[in-house]
């Protein structure tokens, strides 16, 4: 479980998050949703400590801060929305780098790692990928071996960013269902995601943030409603419901 | 395909590639054969013969004859060899610096001098040749100490002035302040040089660098940095390869990148100024070597930085061949020989490669 308690995350005079409290369960799947600049961004890097915060962030009720970067490592992996993947590296090698916070600071990788990193590629289908370079890989594929690079970190939380941009409608149902698949296993998993059809579908939490705070949560069904998309995003929407989840459509005004 | 399946079938090879036993044996032996050119090539011709069995003479237990007369071997040892040797540290140091700064600072044109250590060891060099060659006339410590002394300076003054301007969390700033501070340094060195046209001569001849007065004690002097600083950027290589996926999320695997930076930083500086002081500026290695290496090799650091300090070494010590035979008896400096010969060869390695990767 993951969790934050009065979090602030200040640019300068900017505050981008304001006072966040949060609790993600363990197995759950944690949707941050809101409008350009609301601070979802800038809420998730605090939960993997890349900014400096204020308040608190508590992993299984320990300080986040107090547990050092390497064992903070263990416990949160994060990918970014637009993650590097140097293109020559082989997606082997990759996903070796993944294993980085349980290998010594000057050390090699050793068998468990190898271990480690062959299950993560079995886990997301790309043993025959192994052993080519990044950059001969579609969309879909890399997106897949950047999932199993913080799929070898075996980090009990696992923290994306926007996980399917740049990926065609089919790509995105697709990383979507392995992210679930992987909660299955039993991670914990916070997103940030703009599209709101897919985070209420997946998500059974959804976060709605706007300026900087938490306007609404709730499952898909109490936070997506039309004049609550309205009012954060000024978008005009029709909200549709039926057995097969929530979906948010967008209308044009005239 | 089930899932039985799949796991019967061969377990993917999970491993990280590394040097490679052929790239290996391939660039130690270029190493080999570069030195012994290095021995053997001169105004006096030396055999590899002579020169491995004049070696092992001096081996007290294995009683083996020396087979050269007094002049030749003191032309081979006390002249030759320690010219290869320091060719060697040098190249070797330049091109395993290069490749780091590569590396941390994720650019393919980062060279061993970027920071400021160029600038620095310039203008300290020509302040010493101006200010203090008359004092120092006994001594010929004066300019690389100056040098060293301006290098690391300039690299302090580039790393104060890049983290006052947010350079722990980016490596842009940083490389910024080291721009700042070279444009700085060259400002200095070209006034004080025009203020003394007398000694521009000199300090040309220092700034395009060579081994043409190299002793052993010169070797003496700068291999304990080099040693020290190679093993910390050869023990580095896998954090190097973290560091490419960026600043983000290297600290998200657990590395303090601000801190990864400041000892890989802190360690080419060092092993560069060292070099720098005893050879003077040698152009294009730190960038010609690594490079040459990542397009017949890998990209990977765990190859590239070994292979760029062993191949560096064999290659600054055939430049350094080609730089006192081509006009001989006349030198060239060895700066326009690396970059006259350099740029050539890795049109045709870029040329030939392309498609390997």
């Amino acid at each position: 479980m993951i969790e934050t308690r009065d979090l602030w995350v200040r640019f300068g005079p900017v505050a981008a998050v304001r006072g966040l409290t949060l609790r993600a369960e363990t197995g759950g799947w944690t949707a941050l949703i809101g409008p350009n600049g609301a601070g979802k961004t800038s809420a998730l890097r605090a939960l993997a400590g890349l900014v400096r915060y204020e308040g608190e962030v508590l992993l299984d009720g320990r300080d986040a801060r107090r547990l050092g970067r390497r064992a903070l490592a263990r416990l949160v992996a994060f990918v970014p929305q637009k993650p590097e993947t140097p293109p020559a590296l082989t997606v082997a090698e990759y996903v070796l780098l993944g294993r980085t916070p349980h290998i010594a600071y000057l050390g090699g990788e050793g068998r468990r790692d190898r271990e480690a990193a062959a299950r993560a590629l079995r886990r997301l289908e790309l043993e025959r990928f192994a052993e080519r370079p990044l950059g001969s890989l579609s969309g879909g594929e890399l997106q897949r071996a950047v999932l199993a690079r913080a799929l070898a970190q075996e980090s009990p939380v696992l923290l994306l960013d926007e996980p399917t941009t740049s990926l065609d409608l089919g790509r995105q149902q697709l990383v979507l269902e392995l992210v679930d698949a992987l909660r299955g296993d039993g991670l914990t998993v916070v997103t940030t995601m703009h599209d709101l059809t897919l985070a209420g579908q997946y998500a059974e939490r959804l976060v709605l943030l706007d300026d900087g705070s938490v306007v609404a949560e709730g499952t898909a069904a109490e936070v997506l409603s039309a004049p609550i998309v309205a009012a954060h995003y000024g978008a005009n929407v029709r909200v549709v419901q039926d057995e097969a989840g929530v979906f948010v459509l967008p209308v044009r005004t005239r | 395909m089930t899932t039985a399946a799949g796991r019967a079938e061969a377990a993917p090879r999970v491993e990280a590639r590394g040097v490679g036993l052929r790239a290996g044996l391939l660039t130690c032996a270029f190493l080999v054969a570069a030195l012994a050119v290095g021995l053997a090539v001169g105004p006096v011709h030396i055999g590899v013969g002579s020169i491995l069995r004049s070696a092992l003479s001096y081996v007290p237990i294995l009683h083996v004859h020396q087979p050269l007369d007094a002049v030749d071997d003191a032309v081979l040892w006390q002249l030759r060899a320690p010219r290869v040797a320091l060719a060697a540290l040098v190249g070797g140091m330049l091109a395993v610096a290069g490749a780091s700064y590569q590396g941390v600072f994720r650019n393919p044109l980062a060279d061993p001098y970027l920071l400021g250590v160029a600038g620095g060891a310039g203008l300290g060099a020509t302040l010493a040749i101006v200010y203090a060659s008359a004092a120092a006339a006994g001594t010929n410590w004066t300019v690389p100490l100056a040098a060293f002394g301006g290098a690391i300076a300039a690299v302090v003054a580039t790393y104060v002035l890049g983290r006052s301007a947010g350079a722990v969390h980016t490596s842009g700033a940083l490389v910024l302040a080291g721009v700042t501070v070279a444009t700085f340094t060259a400002a200095v060195q070209t006034f004080v040089q025009q203020r003394h046209t007398d000694v521009l001569q000199n300090v040309y001849s220092w700034l395009l660098g060579g081994f043409s007065t190299a002793t052993w004690s010169d070797v003496a002097v700068c291999a304990p940095y080099i040693a020290a600083s190679s093993l910390v950027l050869v023990l580095h290589r896998r954090l190097l390869d973290v560091l490419s996926l960026g600043d983000d999320e290297a600290a998200s695997l657990g590395v303090n990148v601000a801190r990864a930076r400041l000892v890989i930083v802190a360690a080419a500086t060092l092993g560069t100024a060292a070099a720098v002081a005893v050879s003077g500026l040698i152009a294009f290695v730190g960038i010609i070597v690594p490079h040459t290496i990542r397009l017949l090799v890998s990209t990977s650091y765990r190859a590239v930085v070994p292979l760029s300090l062993v191949a560096g070494a064999g290659f600054l010590v055939l430049t350094d061949v080609l730089a006192r035979t081509v006009l001989s008896p006349a030198e060239l400096p060895i700066g326009v020989v690396t970059a006259f010969f350099g740029a050539p060869f890795f049109a045709v390695v870029l040329r030939t490669s392309r498609g390997i990767r």
